[in-house]
């Protein structure tokens, strides 16, 4: 794998601070976290601890009370909530725990989806259709499922459709919450082999959350949540 | 794209999707047939008398004349002599003139003495004329040509002997005089199906053995006699009259108004009718108050339906959000989606209601005289489809506002 310029940040995040208005028991607080480009990070962390939380504030889907989020050195927070969605379709690509896909849409035009949010990820692509048939193919799904309707695959196909949505106009950044949790043990190793080798062909940068330590050795770096949160009152 | 997924997103839920449409178009139809039925019902009670310039009768309302002499509703609160009926109708500008006399019944349908003059003359719904169905004119002095409805409804047909009644409700009958049906006119859809039409001289020749509305006791004309007698009118209740030129109405009309031998009252048929569906017109809108309700109702069923597939759909919002659109564009696709499916539902009402005229319209026409025109989409029907789309996206705009607050809030957390 070529790793590129560990000092070109993908993810910079300092002093962030967040609270849900109805958990006030739930406080974030992340005085420094970056991710370098290329880099491929497992975010560990137990059910409550706020991996989630800090996956929607990357995203741009929340915004943080205080501090700063760099994305590709560009500061995100302080765009407008409509510039934070074309931010998001242009530079990430994003991979659910489960029920990833549009059930009534053919692989396809899932895979194709978010290009039709980012004219820059759609401009990276010279034949949309071809480049999605040939991610499938790269993660080993079966010719003819491009054209089944996403309810019609099974689990693990569909996970692996989810990335190669997540790839498709090759993102900068792949955040994946907890992907491999509804596969088992085998399953698991297939797809995140799969990912990891599409994730370097297209040089995104990948961001993975799970609360399963055993998955610590497939990855560059290891983030606990513990470490990198502090806990408030 | 996003069409092509709106679409497939619709299909995906199919039977909910299919069951709303089938309810709104329901409504829709509702609506439609009511609106339809009310214009047709309009246009066929206005064609219920076509080109008669004017109804003359004794002084009264215009609407009161309107519904004796057409509708056979109510009584003439006088009869005009037949001189004066003479004198209008020698004026030059009457081009020709229908006597009418009423006052008698048979088996509750109206008795109407007239003359040939009637059946050249009377037109309906844009000038159609009546014709016989079956049998023949009325030759003999004691023949009848009975209406489309009477023949159905009493069963009758070419050669069945029938009794007068004096009166409306009278115990009394001319039974000494029988008629025998003669001829049995065509449907026509107006009062003229249930009405019993005789001779002007057939009401002179039962009422000879009366006098000021009673029979007079003991004395019994042989028929035979009364046939050689002279049977002139003296009476008539109304006259339906032509003019020359349309323009020569008003002055005929004032003419007549202010005739003075006799009071006299003559109306334009066009302006009475008019004036006479105003006063129904109350349960012309309370039709159309019940069709709007309805559709209302409708609209809120609609939105009731996609509020309830909100929460199952969460994920999919979280998707799309994911995928880069806008809690704008989740609004987008439900407003879409409504929109889509009240263009269904208008389609579907369409068809529906076309072919639901298309069988029921002689039913309609037989039973109730209203002939129900099975024609294109007028302006109006595609300005009320156009509300009722703008009506469905605004209404959609409820569930799609709480879909914005979940895609706003949920962000990759999707608590379902």
């Amino acid at each position: 794998m070529e790793k590129s310029n560990l000092n070109e940040k993908t993810i910079q995040i300092n002093s962030v601070k967040f609270h849900w208005s109805n958990k006030s028991k739930f406080k974030l607080h992340i005085p420094e976290l970056s991710v370098d480009k290329g880099e491929k990070v497992l975010l560990l962390g137990e059910s409550g601890s706020g991996k989630t939380t800090l996956l929607s504030l990357i995203c741009g889907f929340l915004t943080p009370l205080s501090g700063k989020i760099q994305l590709n050195e560009k500061l995100i927070n302080d765009l407008s909530a409509t510039k934070r969605d074309q931010y998001r379709s242009d530079n990430i690509g994003i991979i659910f725990q489960q029920f990833n896909l549009l059930p009534y849409a053919n692989v396809i035009d899932n895979i194709l989806l978010p290009l039709y949010f980012s004219k820059l990820r759609s401009a990276n692509i010279s034949n949309q259709r071809e480049t999605a048939i040939s991610i499938c193919k790269s993660l080993r799904l079966p010719e003819d499922v491009v054209n089944m309707k996403a309810s019609e695959l099974s689990v693990g196909q569909q996970q692996r459709v989810a990335v190669a949505r997540a790839l498709i106009g090759n993102p900068s950044l792949v955040i994946a919450d907890e992907p491999t949790s509804s596969l088992d043990t085998d399953a698991q190793t297939i797809f995140l082999d799969l990912m990891f080798s599409q994730v370097a062909s297209s040089n995104s940068t990948l961001l993975m959350v799970s609360h399963d330590k055993s998955l610590s050795s497939n990855f560059d770096r290891v983030i606990d949540m513990k470490n990198v949160s502090v806990k408030e009152q | 794209m996003l069409l092509k997924l709106t679409f497939n997103s619709l299909y995906a839920r199919l039977l909910t999707v299919g069951m709303t449409v089938f309810a709104i178009s329901l409504s829709l139809m509702l609506y439609m047939s009511v609106e339809k039925l009310r214009t047709s019902a309009y246009i066929s009670f206005t064609d219920t008398i076509s080109q008669t310039d004017l109804i003359v009768g004794a002084r009264t309302s215009s609407v009161q004349l309107l519904l004796y002499s057409v509708f056979r509703i109510g009584n003439a609160t006088n009869n005009i002599t037949w001189e004066s009926y003479e004198d209008v109708i020698n004026k030059k500008e009457v081009a020709w003139s229908v006597p009418i006399s009423l006052g008698d019944s048979h088996k509750g349908f109206r008795v109407m003495g007239t003359n040939s003059e009637f059946f050249k003359r009377y037109k309906f719904r844009g000038g159609q004329s009546i014709e016989l169905e079956e049998g023949n004119k009325l030759d003999d002095l004691y023949d009848v040509i009975i209406g489309a409805g009477v023949a159905e409804k009493l069963n009758y047909s070419v050669g069945t002997p029938l009794i007068v009644s004096h009166g409306l409700q009278s115990f009394s009958d001319h039974e000494d005089q029988p008629f025998k049906v003669s001829g049995i006119l065509a449907k026509t859809g107006t009062p003229v199906d249930n009405t019993v039409i005789v001779s002007l001289e057939a009401i002179e020749a039962i009422h000879v053995d009366w006098s000021t509305g009673a029979k007079i006791p003991g004395q019994i004309t042989p028929v035979e006699e009364i046939r050689q007698m002279d049977l002139s009118p003296k009476n008539i209740t109304a006259a339906l009259i032509g003019v020359n030129s349309k323009l020569q109405i008003f002055q005929l009309q004032r003419w007549i108004n202010e005739y003075p031998e006799e009071s006299l009252s003559s109306i334009l048929p066009g302006v009475a009718l008019q004036e006479l569906w105003r006063i129904v017109g109350v349960v012309e809108n309370l039709l159309l108050g019940i069709s709007v309700t309805v559709i209302f109702t409708t609209l809120i069923g609609m939105t009731a339906i996609i509020f309830s597939s909100l929460n199952e759909r969460r994920r999919e919002m979280a998707i799309w959000r994911a995928m880069g659109a806008s809690p704008k564009v989740v609004i987008g696709l439900l407003m879409l989606e409504a929109f889509i499916i009240s263009v269904m539902s208008i389609i579907v009402s369409t068809v529906m209601l076309f072919l639901t005229l298309y069988v029921l319209q002689p039913w309609i026409d037989n039973t109730y005289g209203i002939l129900v025109n099975i024609e294109m989409l007028s302006v109006k029907d595609i300005y009320i489809f156009m509300l009722f789309i703008i009506a469905a996206s605004l209404v959609s705009l409820i569930p799609a506002v709480r879909a914005y607050w979940f895609s706003i809030n949920d962000g990759m957390t999707i608590k379902i």
